[in-house]
C-alpha cells in the first residue's frame, strides 16, 4: 500500500524528473557515494493502517497498569479543562513554525505575550521568556544566566532541598559550561541559610539556586536571604511551583533576581513526564541576558497593534556562539496550555485549586501519622505534597502500593517518603490509600 | 486570515469564571498555610467566562499560518504534513494519566514504546543506541557534545576542547558548543558549497574534539568529500557529530551511520512529522556508534534479564539533561508516524522530498540567483532575485508571498549569501501545491521590475503588515500594562 501522505501519481513524478532533468530514480542521489546508498531491508514492520496502529497502541497500553496518583516530585496530577486540548490541537497553532513571519503569526505571538504577563503576575517578576524545556533545565540556564549578569563569577550555590532531577540537571549543565557547582545539604528538611550565606560569602558565587516548595513538599520562608546573597553581589533563583505561587509568597517578595521552575501543573496531564514546560523570569534589569523567544509589543505599518520576536540579538541565529543560550524551538504549544488554563481558571481557580490539594494534604498526612507506619519527618509548613518517616521499607512501600492501584509513597532519601494529594483526587480515594497501608506489616 | 485586536486580560471582568472544579469532599477548610508565606497581592490573572475563553483563542488562531493552512516551504525546517493519527495516538488515555517516576512494573507499555522507538531510529540511522531524552534539536546537540566530551575525557585525553563547525552551519551548533564550553573553530566552504578539505586539514590536530556537520549542508548539498573528512578526522583522534536538522532528504536512503558518523540528533519536529507546535515541544533524540552507547545520557531504557525493561544509568553516563524521560508526547507521535509509513514507505520519503526540492529549483533558477547550480537534496538556496536592477530584496519576495496565501522560506540564510533564500518543499506536497507557488514566485521576480513599490510595502492582504521591529527592540514591551488599560 502507497502511503496516504505522498500525493505522487506516476505521472506527477515523470513530470517533475523530467523538468528536474532527471532519468532515472537513483539519479536523485547520484551525487552520494554508491556504498553509501542503503539497499538492504529496514528493521521495521510493513506499514499498517490506522486501525492496526491503533491497536498496537491499545496493546501497548494494556502492558501498563494505571494508578490512582498520590505522588508529585516535580510531576502532578492536576485538573486540565476540556477546552485547553480543543484550542490546541486547532491546525493553525499546531502546525505553526517559530512565529518568524510576524504578518500571519500573530496569534501565536499573541498568546506568547499574554503567556510572559501572566508568568510575571504570578512569580512577581518584571519580565518573562517565551518558554524552556522543562523545570530543571529551566534552573540550569538560570545557572548560565547567573554566571553571565555577574561579570563571569564561575560558582553556582544550590539548595540540597531542591528536587533531585533538578540538581541533577544544573550539575550536568555547570560541569561541562565550566561552572563550579557546590549543594549545600537541606537542614532538617529546608535549606541551610547560614552554610548557603557563608559560602556565598567567599566572593566566588555567582549565584544561588533555592526552592520555593520543595522535594519535601515544605514551603520555605526565604526571608532576608536575598540580601545576605545580594550583599555578596551574588544573584538569587527561586525555583518554584506557578500554580502554588498564585497564593505563596512570590519569588519577586523574597527579593529574587531570577525565577524558574517547571510550570506543568498548569494545566498539563501528566503523559509519563512530557511535554511540559519550563519557565523564566527575571528582573528588568537582566533582560538582555535571559535565554529564548522573547515576544514584544509594536505597531505594524498602518498604525495596527502588532507583536513580534524580539531582542533577538541575545539569540543563537544571530549571535551564534556569543549567544545567551542555544535553545531555538522549545516548548511554545505548552505555553498555550497554559495560557489557555490561567484564562479559565483565573486567582479563584487557582486559588480553589490550591484549597482542595492542600485541606486533602493535610487531611491525609494526619491520617497516614495515625496508622503509625510513619512518623513525622519536620514539621514544617507544606501545601500539596508532604514527606515521612516510613516505618516500612520505602521501596517495598511504593510497590506493594503500586499493586494496590496506588502511585505514593515515593522514596525521598534515607527512610523518608513523600504523598502528594490534588484536587483530582478525592477523599474516598484517600481513605483507600490508607486502609491499604494500614493492612502492611512493618 | 481578520485581524483581531483583543488580549485576554481586556475581556476580563470581575465575577467571571471559566472553570469547575470538584469538591472532592474535602469539607471548606482553608489554605493550612501561615500569613507568612503567602503573597500580599493576587496576581492580575484574567476573569473571563469559557465562551469567553475559546472564541478568544480561536480568534487568534485565525492570525496564524501553519502546515495546515497552506504551503510553508520554510528551508530546514521541513515542514511536513502532520498526520493526525499521531495525535489521537499521543492522546491516548492508556498513557497520559501515567506518572514518569510510576514503578517500572507499571509502565511497561510506555518503557516498551520507548524502546521501539529507540530501535526504529537506529535501523533507519545506522546508529546502535539512541537516548530520546533531549527534548529539542539543540538540545540534542547539547546532548551529543556532552557524550564526546566525556568521551575523549573518560580516555584520559583531556585536551580536546575545540569543535569545527562549517561556516554554513545552523546558528545552534556554535551555540550549543559554547553551552559545552568548547571552543568553535570555523572551516570554511568552497565556491561549490560544501566544506573545503584543505581548510579542515591543518586545524586538525589533539585539541580537536570532533567536527559538526549538516549532510546534505544548508544549501542543500551533499558533503561529497564525507569520506575524506571521516578518515581525517577520526585520524586526529577526533569525532564525527551529524546535526539532524536536514536529515529528512536522506531518509530511506542514506544512513549517517554508513558515512562514518559516531554520533547524532534527530528533529522529530522534522523528519519524524510530530508537528512543531509554534516552536515546540519537539524532541532531539541521540544517536550514537556502538563504542559510544555507554555515554548516554540517563535514564536509558533497557531490558532487566527477567522479561521486563528497567530504566538504568549507562557506565559512563553523559549525566542527566532532562527532568523525566523527554517529551514523551512526542515520542508518541514519532512512533504512530513510523508504524504508518513502515519499511516499505519510509524508503520514498527522502526521495520525493529531494524530486520535489529539484523541481523547484529548476523551475525558478532564470528567474532567481543560483549560486550553485547542481543536484540539490532537500531544500535550495537562491540568492535573491536574477534580475536585480530594482531595489527589491529577499525580504520584499518574502512578504510578498504572504499576500498569495504562501509561507515564506527561511531568509537571510545561511550567511554565505547576502539575500538567502532557503527553499524545503518536503515530500507531502503535491505537483499542484508546487506549481502554484512556482507561478507565484515568477510573478513576484515579475513584479519586482514592474511594480517594486507594491513589493517593498508588501504584504497587504495579512492580518497585520510590517512590524515595526526597531521600536519593539528599542523600547521594549513585554508584557501587558494593566495600569494604562485602567486609565
Amino acid at each position: 500500500m502507497s502511503s496516504a501522505y505522498f500525493p505522487h501519481t506516476e505521472g506527477d513524478i515523470r513530470k517533475m524528473m523530467e523538468r528536474a532533468g532527471i532519468t532515472s530514480p537513483d539519479g536523485l542521489y547520484a551525487d552520494v557515494p554508491e556504498d553509501f546508498i542503503f539497499k538492504r531491508e529496514f528493521d521495521l514492520p510493513d506499514g499498517m493502517s490506522e486501525t492496526e496502529v491503533r491497536r498496537r497502541f491499545d496493546a501497548l497500553a494494556a502492558m501498563n497498569v494505571p494508578l490512582k496518583v498520590f505522588g508529585g516530585a516535580g510531576a502532578y496530577d492536576h485538573y486540565s479543562p476540556s477546552v485547553i486540548p480543543y484550542i490546541t490541537s486547532r491546525s493553525e497553532y499546531l502546525t505553526a513554525y517559530t512565529p518568524y513571519q510576524a504578518e500571519i503569526s500573530q496569534g501565536t505571538l499573541r498568546y506568547i505575550f499574554e503567556f510572559q504577563t501572566m508568568m510575571t503576575e504570578l512569580t512577581g517578576m518584571d519580565v518573562s521568556n517565551a518558554s524552556m524545556y522543562d523545570g530543571p533545565t529551566s534552573a540550569a540556564e538560570a545557572a548560565m544566566m547567573m554566571n553571565a549578569c555577574t561579570k563571569k563569577k564561575s560558582r553556582i550555590v544550590l539548595s540540597g532541598s531542591l528536587l533531585p532531577q533538578v540538581i541533577e540537571v544544573v550539575r550536568t549543565y555547570c560541569g561541562y559550561h565550566g561552572l563550579a557547582l557546590t549543594v549545600i545539604p537541606h537542614k532538617d528538611g529546608t535549606s541551610d541559610r547560614e552554610a548557603m550565606i557563608a559560602d556565598v560569602e567567599k566572593g566566588d558565587v555567582a549565584g544561588i539556586i533555592v526552592p520555593s516548595l520543595n522535594r519535601f513538599g515544605i514551603i520555605e520562608d526565604l526571608d532576608g536571604l536575598s540580601d545576605a546573597v545580594h550583599s555578596a553581589k551574588a544573584l538569587m533563583t527561586v525555583y518554584c511551583d506557578p500554580s502554588a505561587l498564585a497564593v505563596l509568597k512570590t519569588p519577586g517578595e523574597w527579593g529574587a533576581d531570577i525565577a524558574c521552575g517547571e510550570a506543568q501543573t498548569l494545566g498539563m496531564p501528566l503523559s509519563f513526564g512530557g511535554p511540559y514546560l519550563g519557565f523564566l523570569t527575571c528582573r528588568q534589569e537582566y533582560v538582555r541576558k535571559l535565554p529564548g523567544r522573547i515576544v514584544g509589543e509594536t505597531k505594524d505599518a498602518d498604525g495596527k497593534r502588532a507583536y513580534v520576536l524580539t531582542l533577538q540579538a541575545r539569540e543563537q541565529h544571530i549571535r551564534r556562539e556569543k549567544a545567551t543560550s542555544n535553545i531555538c524551538s522549545n516548548q511554545s504549544l505548552m505555553a498555550l496550555y497554559a495560557t489557555v488554563y490561567m484564562s479559565l481558571m483565573g486567582y479563584e481557580g487557582l486559588k480553589e485549586v490550591n484549597r482542595l490539594s492542600s485541606v486533602g494534604a493535610h487531611w491525609l498526612h494526619d491520617r497516614l501519622l495515625e496508622t503509625g507506619k510513619f512518623e513525622e519527618a519536620f514539621d514544617k509548613p507544606f501545601l500539596k505534597e508532604f514527606a515521612l518517616r516510613s516505618r516500612i521499607e520505602p521501596e517495598r512501600l511504593q510497590h506493594e502500593l503500586a499493586k494496590a492501584g496506588f502511585f505514593g509513597a515515593l522514596p525521598a532519601g534515607d527512610d523518608l517518603v513523600t504523598f502528594c494529594v490534588t484536587e483530582n483526587r478525592t477523599k474516598a480515594e484517600a481513605v483507600a490509600l490508607v486502609d491499604a497501608i494500614r493492612r502492611m506489616t512493618i | 486570515m481578520k485581524y483581531y485586536d483583543k488580549l485576554i486580560f481586556e475581556l476580563s471582568k470581575p465575577g467571571r469564571r471559566g472553570y469547575s472544579l470538584p469538591s472532592g469532599d474535602w469539607g471548606d477548610g482553608e489554605i493550612p498555610v501561615p500569613e507568612s508565606l503567602r503573597r500580599a497581592e493576587a496576581p492580575k490573572l484574567p476573569q473571563v467566562s469559557e465562551p469567553d475563553v475559546v472564541r478568544h483563542y480561536v480568534n487568534l488562531s485565525n492570525m496564524n499560518f501553519g502546515v495546515d493552512t497552506g504551503f510553508y516551504p520554510l528551508g530546514s525546517c521541513t515542514m511536513k504534513y502532520s498526520p493526525r493519527i499521531n495525535e489521537e495516538m499521543a492522546s491516548h488515555p492508556g498513557f497520559t494519566g501515567l506518572h514518569p517516576l510510576q514503578p517500572s512494573e507499571t509502565v511497561q507499555g510506555a518503557m516498551t514504546l520507548y524502546a521501539s522507538l529507540s530501535s526504529a531510529l537506529c535501523t533507519l540511522t545506522g546508529m546502535s543506541a539512541f537516548t530520546l531524552n533531549p527534548f529539542a534539536g539543540a538540545h540534542g546537540e547539547l546532548t551529543g557534545l556532552m557524550i564526546m566530551r566525556n568521551y575523549h575525557n573518560s580516555r584520559g585525553d583531556t585536551g580536546r576542547t575545540k569543535i569545527i563547525v562549517p561556516d554554513s552551519a545552523h546558528g545552534t551548533n556554535p551555540a550549543s558548543a559554547a553551552v559545552c564550553g568548547l571552543e568553535v573553530v570555523q572551516v570554511k566552504s568552497t565556491p561549490h558549497g560544501t566544506i573545503d578539505v584543505n581548510d579542515l586539514k591543518p586545524l586538525l590536530d589533539d585539541s580537536v574534539a570532533g567536527i559538526m556537520m549538516t549532510n546534505p549542508n544548508t544549501l542543500g548539498l551533499f558533503e561529497t568529500e564525507i569520506r575524506e573528512i571521516a578518515e581525517l578526522v577520526h585520524a586526529a583522534g577526533g569525532l564525527l557529530y551529524y546535526d539532524g536538522a536536514n536529515m529528512n532528504a536522506l531518509l530511506g536512503k542514506v544512513r549517517p551511520g554508513d558515512m562514518g558518523f559516531d554520533i547524532m540528533h534527530l528533529n522529530l519536529h522534522k523528519t519524524f512529522s510530530t508537528p512543531h507546535g509554534g516552536g515546540g515541544p519537539g524532541a532531539g533524540p541521540v544517536g550514537v556508534a556502538a563504542p559510544l552507547a555507554d555515554f548516554l545520557p540517563a535514564p536509558a531504557v533497557a531490558p532487566d534479564g527477567n522479561g521486563r525493561l528497567e530504566w538504568f544509568e549507562p557506565k559512563n553516563s553523559a549525566g542527566r539533561i532532562s527532568g523525566f524521560h523527554g517529551n514523551f508526547g512526542v515520542l508518541m507521535k514519532a512512533y504512530a508516524y513510523i508504524l504508518m509509513l513502515g519499511r516499505q514507505d519510509v524508503k520514498n520519503v527522502g526521495p520525493y522530498a529531494v524530486l520535489a526540492a529539484n523541481y523547484v529549483k529548476e523551475s525558478l533558477k532564470d528567474c532567481y540567483k543560483l549560486p550553485v547550480d547542481s543536484l540539490c537534496k532537500h531544500e535550495f538556496v537562491f540568492d535573491g532575485l536574477a534580475d536585480d536592477s530594482s531595489d527589491v530584496t529577499t525580504l520584499d519576495v518574502a512578504k510578498r508571498l504572504l499576500d498569495y496565501g504562501f509561507h515564506a522560506p527561511t531568509i537571510y540564510f545561511p550567511l554565505l549569501f547576502h539575500q538567502s533564500m532557503m527553499i524545503e518543499p518536503t515530500e507531502t506536497e503535491s505537483v499542484e501545491t508546487l506549481d502554484a507557488f512556482i507561478d507565484v514566485m515568477r510573478k513576484i521576480a515579475e513584479e519586482a521590475l514592474t511594480q517594486p513599490e507594491l513589493l517593498k510595502t508588501a504584504p497587504h492582504n495579512t492580518p497585520v503588515r510590517r512590524p515595526d521591529e526597531t521600536a519593539a527592540a528599542v523600547h521594549p514591551v513585554l508584557k501587558y500594562n494593566f495600569q494604562s488599560a485602567e486609565q
